[in-house]
């Protein structure tokens, strides 16, 4: 009896410890974040919630160190010798936030070679050994789309704000913007400008192109940074306000939030987070883990909706985007969905 | 007493190994798995681009003028490297747009496939550094300004060449370049070879002593009956010669080209001739010093990063270590002085 006894608490013990293993598979594995810039208020976002998630996160002994590491200059040669430097200091695991999409590859493939996992995210890079973690950006074109169907069943005139010209970005949104309206007959983009994710540019732009324009203009899809600009411009023309898509920015949840308390205006607002820096930190914590993560994943953008416009405009700051930070289980359920 | 003087020389010509060497004794205390087969290649094969852009470089200040070029230069050439030395005039970008919108057929003619193109813009690169040289002689123009203009064609060009990053490195300089030699790491091989390459070719040959004095004594030079305009030529050709290979190692190691690679390799390449004991005036110059200069360099910013230094002092703690080994240097010339 006893020694049943025995053997079940045995069993007991092992059974905890086996799962303890499991749990503690990467406590001694070291990440790091070689990111190439730290110039903007997204990418100041971007290292505080690196910060936010990775230093409970060592403390509680799920990795050994989680160490954010930032070029002086945006400089490719410069990534690629801290990307070695790495190497050399023993990380596990390089999350990476890249200079270039092509230039470092030689750097990722030799940190390949020696054993380190390579997570890229936001500036990804093309080297096949690594993981990518990327915005669809096209279905982000789309889903401003799809939203004015929904608010407007009848369609008319949009308006479209572009990005930077020539940033492969600024072409996946507006892809995805051309597609949806092609399926929707509907609507009818009237015009397009170019507002560089900048609420000046976006102002100088749209208050150009308005005088050309037809007056029953219904929407306006834009790509981030330009809403609050683009409401100045229609103001300022005398027009009425169609509804404008935001982009996360502190200013136009401010303005949104403003216009809503006064008429009951209703948008949506959608971009990345910068806490895919996060997501990041998680599938790579996943990989040691030696867990099965496809190579290529995508991440969801950060969408405001007329609910959560209040508590998304408390949580950002004066002049910063709106942040969310990713669990280890955010980041089970993107690999589960690029597995499908 | 001729003692003294000699130890004083002696120790001027090894100040810039003993710096390599306490870097590498503190890379060693900090980070002992560096020093290593894999660590020497992963932390010196960079250092292969920089010292021979330092090699161009001090062939220019060997005749008393300075290159703010050479960083877009090597930039250039990794454009080309990554566009026609791999694909012939089929591997530019805008070429693949006509293509791709149906204006060129989509198998294209031998001609527009041969790498032969990239060889042809190679060499026009090092034809216009050569008559950089001769117009900086012949109408006796500052090299700076010379040089800092040209500085924005070559990245005009390179931006023209490869309008985002892209492309693709040849094969052979990439599997050169990622050469596993056995028991000596290949960065260290290499540089041991540009060093004693250069040295032979400026130290030792007689065409280099006039060289060398071309930037000594100008004059004497001339009296001699060398004709300064060819000197000024074969020294800035030489520049474009190495920055080629500068440009092509680096290629061959990113794999890809961008327009924006090596700005900062300007910056580097000097600082990597001074911190090898050369001098901006007088035809003073030491190619294997300049090899070990750009070693330095390279190190100092791994060193740095094991050190655990925020990014933002480590440009400052960079400009530090130039300024100790100057200063060291000031101190021994002192001293050679005061015998």
């Amino acid at each position: 009896m006893t020694r049943l006894a025995g053997s079940i608490s045995m069993l007991a013990v092992m059974t905890v410890l086996g799962m303890g293993s499991a749990l503690a598979d990467t406590a001694d594995k070291k990440i790091a974040l070689s990111n190439n810039y730290a110039g903007n208020s997204w990418r100041q976002a971007m290292l505080r919630s690196w910060d936010k998630v990775t230093k409970p996160a060592v403390t509680a002994g799920i990795v050994a160190a989680a160490d954010p590491f930032t070029t002086a200059e945006n400089q490719v040669t410069e990534q690629a010798a801290q990307i070695q430097n790495l190497v050399l200091q023993g990380y596990n695991a390089i999350v990476l936030n890249a200079a270039s999409p092509d230039a470092l590859n030689g750097a990722v493939k030799e940190a390949c070679d020696a054993g380190v996992i390579v997570v890229s995210f936001d500036g990804i890079v093309t080297e096949p050994c690594a993981w990518r973690i990327a915005v669809d950006f096209k279905q982000m074109g789309k889903d401003e789309v799809l939203y004015l169907k929904d608010k407007l069943p009848k369609g008319g005139n949009i308006l479209e704000i572009r990005g930077l010209a020539g940033v492969f970005v600024d072409d996946a949104i507006s892809k995805g913007i051309h597609e949806a309206v092609a399926e929707n007959p509907q609507f009818k983009i009237v015009g397009s400008v170019h507002g560089d994710w900048d609420q000046a540019k976006a102002q100088a732009a749209v208050a150009g192109i308005l005088p050309s324009l037809p007056n029953d203009i219904v929407g306006v899809v834009t790509q981030g940074g330009d809403g609050y600009g683009a409401a100045q411009a229609f103001k300022a023309a005398g027009r009425t306000t169609p509804i404008i898509i935001m982009g996360n920015r502190q200013d136009e949840l401010a303005w949104w939030k403003e216009q809503k308390d006064a008429n009951g205006y209703e948008t949506m607002s959608a971009s990345i987070a910068p806490g895919v820096s996060t997501l990041a930190f998680w599938v790579a914590q996943q990989i040691l883990d030696g867990k099965d993560v496809p190579k290529d994943l995508t991440v969801p953008f950060l969408r405001v909706d007329q609910a959560t416009l209040d508590k998304s405009l408390e949580t950002t700051e004066k002049g910063g985007v709106a942040n969310v930070e990713y669990s280890a289980e955010d980041a089970q359920k993107v690999v589960d969905a690029a597995k499908k | 007493m001729n003692g003294s003087v000699l130890s004083a020389r002696t120790l001027r010509n090894l100040l810039p190994a003993l710096s390599l060497l306490v870097l590498l004794a503190a890379i060693f205390y900090l980070q002992p798995r560096a020093i290593s087969y894999v660590g020497f290649n992963l932390m010196l094969n960079l250092a292969i681009p920089i010292a021979f852009a330092t090699i161009a470089q001090m062939c220019v200040i060997t005749v008393n003028d300075l290159d703010l070029s050479i960083g877009t230069y090597v930039g250039f050439v990794a454009c080309i490297g990554a566009t026609l030395l791999s694909g012939g005039i089929g591997a530019l970008p805008f070429i693949k747009d006509l293509q791709a919108s149906g204006a060129l057929p989509a198998t294209l003619p031998w001609i527009m496939n041969t790498p032969l193109a990239g060889v042809l813009v190679l060499l026009m690169g090092i034809g216009v550094y050569a008559l950089l040289g001769a117009l900086i002689h012949l109408r006796n123009l500052p090299s700076i300004v010379v040089t800092l203009g040209m500085s924005f064609v070559w990245l005009g060009l390179s931006v023209l060449v490869l309008p985002v990053p892209g492309g693709q490195a040849p094969g052979w300089i990439k599997s050169l370049m990622t050469l596993k030699t056995p028991f000596i790491p290949f960065p260290i091989i290499a540089a041991v070879v540009i060093a004693v390459a250069a040295h032979i070719l400026i130290m030792k040959t007689s065409y280099g002593a006039v060289l060398r004095g071309a930037g000594g004594n100008p004059k004497a030079i001339e009296r001699a009956g060398w004709s300064l305009l060819k000197v000024k030529m074969a020294m800035f050709a030489l520049a474009g010669f190495f920055g080629m290979l500068a440009g092509l190692s680096l290629v061959g190691l990113t794999t890809s080209g961008d327009a924006n690679i090596a700005l900062r390799y300007t910056l580097l390449s000097i600082a990597g001739v001074i911190l090898g004991g050369g001098e901006f005036v007088g035809g003073r110059i030491s190619p294997i010093g300049a090899v070990i200069g750009a070693a330095t360099l390279t190190l100092a910013g791994s060193f740095l990063s094991f050190m655990r230094i925020p990014p933002d002092w480590q440009i400052g703690a960079q400009g530090a270590i130039l300024i100790i080994v100057l200063a060291l240097r000031t101190l021994i010339d002192r001293a050679e002085k005061r015998r």
